[in-house]
């Protein structure tokens, strides 16, 4: 009788003794990081510097802002090109199904940074494309995408364009088709069956699909420094430097807390504006 | 301006691609200071994480009897930066047939700043790196490490190959006088390179580099110290002698080229491929990497030292007071200072060798080749001023900006702000 209460504990241990080793001890080091003063040179001490945050907030705000900004856009690309890709595949996939994910998930095989690099030739001035444009008489001979804000949008939402597709995908192909022939029988048109049944179903798809996305491309760096230009700085970018050229550890860890934040403010807002328990009331009922 | 580099896909990159890596640098992108940064932050991260942040500075003076009683062990352990030295390692290989020590050679420098945050505590905890020489640029990083008593003082009776080689402005450099703590181990040129299918006049003048005409395909470095010193030069200030007041203002000169749509991005080793592409057609550049690109791959990019000067930089060896084998360390630094080594090497790496006389015994093996390809690959290395500086250049190459360390994070931040907007 006692072994089977303790089961579910010692189940359960390696995940908390996981999350506390490599989450919580590092985020409380960091947290207490973020209070020092001092530099390398003297060693950081603990004076529960809250200026710290002033600061970080003060030099960097039009970066941090810019991160949230270009993480969104990325996002709202993802949703654009994922939902109806995600849609086709679950639908209209047939018996490949497997095979177009797998060619969906194919270029993630390769490195993150490379992957990236390669957008640099495919965008280049007189690249593959801008340059048969140009060729064409389309495009001006001084347009350029790469090294642009477009060019960093573009590149986060390929880099994470699967982590859209994958839980809308999830969330459609099991969905149960009868709930659509039901809107046919009850003289619904396709557009709002797509609208009433589908898009509803599909939404704890979505939400999940935005976190996954929001997230890592509002802290990403490295599509910033590879496809980006001037004033394309992302707050990734200063952190980076912040901890490893400069060695300005509380900054860069006051800073770190700072995004933190932003990020759970806006997932919590945007959790509470989609009301996604009663998207999940939907689906299952 | 005209069309002749529109390819699909650089051809640069399918040769590197496809065939065997008959050049040692035959891959384009993987130039020696080229780095994965990813790989270099996350492993300076987590070296972060696991030793917390100290900060004790170390007393020298423990170090006066140093070399005493000190002695060979047989094994070396060495950092350098990818692509230093060839992958036969043999520099290396003669050091051991010669002396009888086994080199243990590890590419490990991949970026200076992230290779510092990586040893730094380590040191801070009198733990041993697993090396027992480095390699590090003459740069804020050298002069911490300097600051913070981390390396050892040279004994300079251990190393008569650089009193008899070593040429005279590589023994009277501003960031470590009279060689205390380093000797280099091979320098470069940062200037300007442009590429004349796109730039159809001479470039002169560092001005070039604010010319409306160029708008948006002009490069600038990010490295702080690298950009500064353009940013003082185009000022008219010799960067070695500037003030705060210079800083500031070529921080402005710095931040109207960016404002103005002339600078396309700030890059720190990935010049080239734009450069070839036409993204860019003008940049700053290093010596070394646009030698290798036009004599490996046939390009014609241009490099010009400015009339205003261009600066001459410096890889350093040294050896961190957490060595294990110092006079081992020691031995491999006189030894990579016979003039036949040191060509060697400069023959692979195309830099500019400490070493003058190098010039005579690359011409001399230019001599017993003949008229073969590598013949003329070497009469050519030999007669270029990019590896081999003439005295005239030397003149007008400057020296970094020496700032004490306290000085240092708030010059860094002047010029991030500029290249971090």
């Amino acid at each position: 009788m006692r072994n089977r209460k303790l089961t579910p504990y010692v189940l359960v241990l390696p995940a908390w003794t996981w999350l506390a080793l490599f989450f919580v001890v590092p985020i409380g080091g960091m947290l207490s990081l973020s209070l020092t003063t001092g530099n390398v040179i003297t060693g950081f001490q603990q004076t529960f510097e809250v200026g710290n945050y002033a600061d970080a907030i003060g030099t960097y705000w039009e970066q941090i802002l810019r991160s949230l900004l270009y993480g969104g856009c990325a996002t709202l690309v993802c949703i654009a090109i994922g939902y109806p890709m995600a849609y086709w595949i679950a639908f209209r996939g047939g018996a490949y199904k497997s095979t177009y994910l797998l060619l969906l998930l194919l270029p993630f095989f390769v490195s993150f940074v490379l992957r990236t690099i390669s957008w640099r030739f495919f965008l280049s001035d007189n690249g593959v494309v801008l340059g048969a444009f140009k060729d064409l008489g389309l495009l001006p001979e001084g347009f350029a995408v790469l090294n642009t804000a477009p060019a960093v949008i573009l590149g986060l939402a390929y880099n994470f364009l699967p982590f859209m597709v994958l839980p809308i995908y999830a969330v459609l192909e099991r969905m149960d088709p009868h709930l659509v022939e039901a809107a046919h029988d009850l003289y619904s048109d396709r557009l709002r069956a797509f609208v009433h049944v589908i898009l509803p179903v599909s939404l704890p798809g979505v939400f999940a699909g935005v976190l996954m996305t929001f997230i890592p491309t509002s802290a990403d760096y490295v599509n910033a420094s590879v496809l980006g230009g001037t004033h394309n700085t992302m707050i990734g970018n200063v952190i980076q430097t912040q901890y490893l050229v400069n060695n300005n550890y509380p900054i860069a860890a006051s800073i770190t807390f700072v995004l933190m934040g932003l990020l759970l403010i806006g997932i919590f807002s945007y959790a509470r504006a989609l009301g996604t328990e009663r998207v999940m009331e939907v689906h299952t009922s | 301006m005209n069309n002749r580099s529109r390819a699909g896909i650089d051809p640069a990159l399918l040769r590197g691609l496809t065939r065997a890596r008959r050049s040692p640098l035959g891959l384009p992108g993987l130039t020696r200071r080229r780095t994965l940064q990813a790989g270099g932050a996350a492993a300076a991260a987590l070296a972060l994480s696991a030793c917390g942040v100290g900060g004790q500075q170390r007393d020298p003076a423990a170090d006066a009897n140093f070399w005493e009683g000190k002695e060979r062990t047989g094994n070396l352990r060495w950092a350098n930066w990818p692509l230093y030295m060839d992958s036969e390692r043999t520099q290396i290989q003669q050091f051991t047939e010669a002396t009888g020590i086994e080199v243990e050679y590890k590419e490990d420098v991949q970026e200076a700043a992230s290779f510092f945050g990586q040893i730094q505590p380590k040191l801070a905890n009198e733990d041993d790196l697993g090396y027992d020489l480095i390699v590090l640029p003459n740069g804020f990083e050298l002069a911490k490490l300097i600051e913070l008593g981390y390396l050892i003082q040279l004994d300079h009776t251990q190393l008569p190959n650089f009193a008899e080689y070593a040429g005279e402005i590589y023994k009277n450099s501003t960031f470590d006088p009279g060689n205390r703590y380093t000797v280099p181990y091979a320098s470069g040129i940062t200037g300007i390179a442009y590429n004349p299918e796109f730039i159809d006049r001479e470039i002169t003048s560092i001005q070039d580099l604010w010319d409306p005409a160029f708008e948006g395909k002009v490069g600038m470095f990010s490295d702080p110290q690298e950009i500064a010193n353009f940013g003082l030069l185009a000022t008219g200030v010799t960067p070695a002698d500037s003030t705060s007041a210079d800083w500031e203002a070529a921080a402005d000169k710095l931040r109207e080229q960016r404002d103005s749509g002339i600078v396309r991005a700030y890059y720190d080793q990935d010049f080239i491929q734009p450069l070839t592409n036409g993204d860019l057609w003008i940049t700053m550049a290093w010596s070394g990497d646009i030698y290798q690109q036009n004599s490996e791959e046939g390009t014609n990019l241009k490099f010009v030292i400015p009339e205003e000067g261009a600066t001459l930089w410096t890889d350093n060896l040294m050896i961190p007071y957490t060595t294990q084998a110092p006079v081992d360390a020691i031995e491999l630094m006189n030894f990579l200072y016979e003039p036949e080594i040191a060509t060697g090497l400069a023959e692979y790496i195309s830099y500019i060798p400490p070493v003058p006389y190098a010039q005579e015994v690359m011409l001399e093996w230019a001599e017993a080749e003949g008229d073969n390809e590598r013949g003329d690959a070497l009469r050519e290395m030999a007669e270029s001023p990019l590896v081999f500086p003439t005295e005239e250049n030397y003149q007008n190459l400057h020296n970094f900006v020496v700032l004490p360390t306290e000085e240092q994070d708030g010059f860094s931040s002047l010029f991030q702000a500029v290249t971090q907007s």
